[in-house]
């Protein structure tokens, strides 16, 4: 008897469907994996009603000879970024502890009318600030890997969408969803050996995700393989008129589009995403990659991305910018936490609830955008950083006329210890080298498992496409999936 | 320009985040060893470009004037800390 | 050039004033959201999750709000930008729930313009100014905070916060409290005959801050203070005039003018400092990620362009090319209800002169004492111009014609029908009118004898006695004719 808990989206959904099995079987059994998993930490709340009550009524709409709804049977975890009704939404932060969101949002809503069902609000970096899941108000989440050095150090599993990653990695879940702001699903998609995509900016709504920095942020799926992304995808994308930024495309057809083939294909290497001191280990990973894409009859072509480096600057000032006005509407007022001191005004108020609400990274950012916004540094640093950033966007534009996809790997190594990067901000931001400048270009971007190092830790090799061809970054991963024929699993200690 | 201690203070002023005397001093060093890093951005030579306004082309649409929203007060109201009367509630401020 | 001048101590001093005015946009949802903008709700009723800046809401711009602020560009002869974009305005108040306003500092929709105003009642177009405009921005309204429903709490009230608003800077180009009074007082007619804005002062559709500054003539601009959120005209010219007066004093003191921001106290009329404790504000402007550029097409700006009315300048001075004073001219084209009410009389056909005195005389007074607006009115266009034309036929004397105005405004029937009923018609029935002149002059022999003997002011007294004895039907024309023969010559006259 399979494990049910060992199949991904596709099967679940085709064996919910051809009968063998009962959707009901596969939520209690994932039901039960998240609830043995507490020490991982992944799971903020558990929903198991939600998830039951989806998968009976994918059971009744089978029984009853109905067609069945995209993801009927199929039970997946919501990182807790995504406003959920009725539900505890937190962005994992204590300033948000208590808020019960009355409105869904798009995006979780339409998995829930495609037939998915919740079980349970994943952890994150708090306001989806960080790369390692250490910044959440509610605790690390550990990485359900180990280092195969027998010394059991809590790994992170990446971040921000940290407790995503474990929980596809770790089966408690067969699918979830995550946001990318500058690598969030991809650089955890490669900790922990699964994949994930960050779609065109404007694919997915941004409505009722809490927001982090607004040009930046989009949802996107986490799975074990490329074609449960694409089943995924296509659930959650979809023009909405409640978010001005979002496109007005239909939702192509990703996962019957998908094609191993990367024939007429030209890879693209950017040669400087071959950073100094970059471990050995990626750089053979990367080769990997460039081998596998051969294979599959892509043309290899160096490229240049000319501005590469000063992504991350970039990032780091246009991200904490646009946060820091995001997050001033959490004051006290309307919802979250207040703190009232003794005698204390309403400018005292703000000051003590949002002092004793964030977590030091989110006040980081906040302190480090409201200076880069601030009378004097405006053209500075923000006009600046936006104007680099059209270039970036140009660099990439100049080498999609040379090659259709890029290759590159997601990040500069394979997973680290919890706290190993804490003593300086800059080392943790460092993490994001590979995964920002797509980000700041608004393109589709994957991460795929290629492999483990010498310590037994996966690593993920990156697609970054051209915008809206979500189908060839999903296609060249799927060509690279079946040539690395990735079938490793951490161990369960927890 | 250093970020010292006094910028620091000035800034989470700014930003409504109360902080002591000691995390402004441990605060500090940390930003302004931030801001020297992105400060590589002024080699770049953006004369010839202008600031990115939309990432992907996009064309904002405007919405025709109905009443399709509002009446919720409950649902508005729901999470206030202090909630009376059908307002939310704040220490009283003098103008 | 303005003559206004605060004297001082060591010299006249000229005002300098600029005005920035706050506009709430006449539409039926707010600008980013699709919660309702009526006045008056019940709190927090008119609210969606997005003007409460819930965890994840976004903003959506309102076609309508934008078209209002393109057709007042229109209006005062502004340049339109075709792009323009919203930026945030970041700080921290109850009244502002997303901690930031959406507004437009680097990209108004609306560039430099101009209003006329005229300083002259009698004699607009002889005596006028022109008042530059330097923008139009649309930007979202705050919500309500307030103070004293509660010993301890401030309660806030954000049906309000995110309703449109056309936020309209003056350069600073007025002189005196009088100038900007009419500045003000035209704009907001302008507005009204738009339709983009209600203009209603005391219900805070539209508020004014006030920039005033003071310095010698001929010197450079002095820093000038801000007192924000008058809301009256009224009050507006009496900050000018406090604010300066003020200004000077503190100057000719030994002191300087601190750009500041100050509030108006109407009970004490003076203004006085805002009570902050922070520094001057850094609001941090940047464009709003959530939105993009705001594009208009030609076809857009044409639908505006043909939607305009017919303004107050244009329509005064089509007023005055009929003849109407150009005094008569600017009190009917003051407010637009007025005005429209006046070209509905002139649509029938009567003589425009008459009509005009009719209306600012007869049906304003009458309106005034009846403590009605025009929109009120109980009597019509087309019904007043059946009573006009009852006096150019000579039904009506003009005094018959004022009684029955007065029963048509209580019993809402038409002239005709007053008329007829209590047989009003004015007689010009030469031997009826000479018969009771005979009585009168019978009944005051001794008058009659003063008269000839040279008072020749008693006219009017037999003109009186006759008119009463014919229930003042009779034509005043004929009664002037008759009496005059009847009395002959005065020895004075």
């Amino acid at each position: 008897m399979t494990d049910l808990t060992d199949l991904g989206i596709r099967e679940i959904r085709d064996g919910v469907r051809d009968g063998a099995f009962r959707a009901r079987e596969v939520a209690d059994a994932f039901i039960g994996n998240v609830s043995r998993a507490k020490a991982l930490n992944a799971f903020l709340v558990e929903t198991p009603d939600h998830a039951i009550a989806a998968a009976d009524a994918a059971d009744t709409a089978r029984d009853a000879g109905e067609t069945l709804k995209p993801l009927a049977g199929v039970p997946i975890g919501m990182k807790d970024l995504f406003c959920t009704k009725g539900v505890a939404t937190t962005a994992a932060s204590h300033i948000l502890e208590g808020f019960i969101p009355p409105y869904e949002s798009t995006v979780s809503q339409k998995l829930w009318d495609a037939g998915a069902g919740m079980l349970g609000k994943l952890n994150l970096d708090q306001f989806a600030m960080g790369s390692s899941n250490e910044t959440s108000y509610f605790g690390n989440v550990i990485s359900p890997w180990k280092r195969n050095d027998g010394g059991n150090a809590p790994l992170a599993p990446g971040g921000s969408s940290g407790g995503s990653s474990t929980a596809v990695s770790a089966r408690l879940c067969p699918g979830a969803t995550g946001t990318d702001t500058g690598g969030s699903i991809r650089q955890p998609a490669a900790f922990t050996g699964i994949s994930g995509i960050k779609p065109t900016y404007g694919r997915c709504s941004r409505w009722g995700v809490v927001a982090f920095a607004s040009s930046l942020d989009q949802a996107g799926p986490m799975a074990r393989d490329v074609r449960d992304c694409a089943i995924l995808l296509e659930n959650m994308a979809g023009f909405d008129a409640k978010d001005s930024t979002s496109l007005k495309l239909d939702v192509p057809k990703w996962e019957a589009g998908l094609s191993n083939s990367l024939a007429g294909k030209k890879i693209g290497i950017p040669r400087e995403y071959r950073v100094e001191g970059m471990p050995e280990e990626i750089e053979a990973l990367w080769q990997q990659g460039i081998a596998w894409a051969r294979d599959a009859g892509a043309e290899i072509v160096e490229v240049s991305l000319p501005h590469t480096k000063y992504a991350l600057p970039a990032y780091y000032i246009i991200a904490p910018a646009e946060a820091s006005s995001n997050l001033a509407r959490y004051d006290g007022v309307r919802y979250g936490l207040r703190d009232l001191p003794e005698g204390a005004g309403l400018q005292d108020m703000y000051a003590a609830t949002r002092a004793d609400g964030f977590g030091d990274e989110v006040k980081r950012r906040i302190l480090i955008g409201t200076y880069v916004l601030s009378a004097g540094f405006y053209d500075a640093y923000y006009t600046q950083a936006q104007k680099v950033r059209t270039l970036i966007a140009r660099d990439f534009e100049i080498a999609f006329t040379q090659c259709d996809l890029l290759l590159t790997p997601t990040a500069p190594s394979a997973a680290f210890a919890l706290g190993e990067k804490n003593a300086d901000p800059l080392a943790m931001y460092l993490n994001d080298v590979f995964t920002v400048p797509s980000s700041l270009a608004g393109l589709p971007a994957m991460s795929i498992p290629g492999g483990l190092d010498k310590q037994g830790l996966p690593l993920g090799l990156q697609i970054i496409g051209r915008p809206l061809d979500e189908q060839g970054v999903l296609n060249a991963g799927l060509a690279i999936e079946e040539r690395a024929g990735f079938r490793a699993r951490p161990e369960a200690w927890w | 320009m250093p970020v010292d201690i006094a910028t620091v203070k000035k800034i989470a002023s700014l930003a409504r985040i109360a902080i002591t005397e000691d995390e402004a001093a441990r605060i500090a060093p940390e930003l302004d060893n931030l801001m020297g890093w992105v400060e590589q951005l002024s080699e770049v030579d953006t004369s010839s470009v202008e600031p990115m306004t939309a990432v992907i082309p996009n064309h904002l649409r405007l919405r025709d004037d109905v009443v399709t929203d509002g009446g919720v007060r409950d649902a508005v109201l729901s999470n206030a800390p202090q909630a009376e009367h059908g307002f939310f509630a704040v220490p009283k401020v003098i103008e | 050039m303005s003559d206004y001048r605060i004297q001082g101590q060591t010299g006249a001093w000229e005002v300098v004033v600029g005005l920035e005015v706050h506009a709430q946009v006449t539409s039926n949802s707010k600008l980013f959201s699709g919660a309702a903008t009526t006045f008056g709700a019940e709190p927090n009723t008119q609210v969606s999750l997005v003007d409460a800046a819930m965890p994840g809401m976004l903003p959506v711009p309102n076609a309508e709000c934008i078209r209002q602020a393109v057709r007042t560009g229109m209006a005062i002869e502004a340049q339109i930008n075709k792009w323009s974009r919203f930026d945030r305005k970041n700080y921290f108040y109850a009244d502002l729930p997303q901690g930031y306003q959406i507004s437009q500092l680097y990209h108004p929709i609306v560039g430099e313009g101009a209003i006329d105003i005229s300083l002259d009642d009698k004699n607009p177009d002889a005596t006028g100014k022109r008042i530059g405009v330097e923008r139009i921005h649309v930007e979202q309204d705050a919500g309500k905070l307030m103070h004293d429903q509660h010993p301890t709490s401030s309660y806030v009230d954000l049906n309000r916060s995110g309703v449109a608003l056309m936020e309209i800077v003056s350069k600073p180009d007025m002189r005196s409290p009088q100038e900007a009074g009419a500045y003000l007082s035209k704009l907001r007619s302008i507005l009204r005959y738009v339709g983009s804005c209600d203009g209603n002062m005391d219900q805070g559709s539209m508020r004014a801050d006030v920039n005033v500054s003071v310095r010698k003539p001929g010197d450079e601009f002095g820093t000038r203070t801000e007192t924000k959120n008058v809301n009256s005209v009224r009050f507006v010219m009496a900050v000018v005039e406090q604010e300066a007066m003020r200004q000077v004093e503190v100057i000719e003191a030994g002191g300087r003018i601190v750009q500041e921001t100050r509030l108006y106290d109407p009970d004490r009329n003076e203004t006085r400092s805002m009570r902050s404790k922070e520094d001057a504000h850094d609001y941090r402007y940047f464009p709003d990620p959530d939105l993009l550029p705001v594009e208009l097409d030609d076809a857009f700006l044409a639908e505006c362009r043909a939607s305009l009315p017919e303004l107050p300048d244009a329509k005064r001075r089509r007023y005055v090319a009929l003849g109407i004073t150009p005094y008569a001219s600017a009190v009917l084209t003051a407010e637009v209800e007025a005005a429209r009410w006046f070209d509905g009389l002139l649509e029938t056909g009567v003589a425009p002169v008459a009509a005009a005195n009719w209306v600012t005389s007869e049906l304003f007074g009458a309106l005034n004492r009846l403590g009605l607006g025009i929109e009120n009115s109980p009597v019509g266009p087309a019904q007043a111009a059946e009573l006009l034309a009852l006096v150019a036929d000579g039904t009506l004397s003009g005094s018959l014609a004022k009684q029955v105005f007065e029963i048509m405004l209580e019993t809402g029937q038409a002239a005709s029908a007053v008329v007829e009923e209590r047989g009003l018609k004015q007689t010009s029935d030469t031997g009826a009118i000479e018969a009771v002149i005979a009585e009168v002059m019978a009944a005051n022999a001794t008058k009659v004898a003063e008269y000839r003997g040279g008072k020749d002011k008693l006219f009017g007294f037999f003109v009186g006695q006759t008119m009463k004895a014919m229930g003042g039907k009779a034509n005043p024309g004929v009664v002037n004719e008759l009496l005059k023969t009847a009395l002959g010559e005065s020895v004075a006259s």
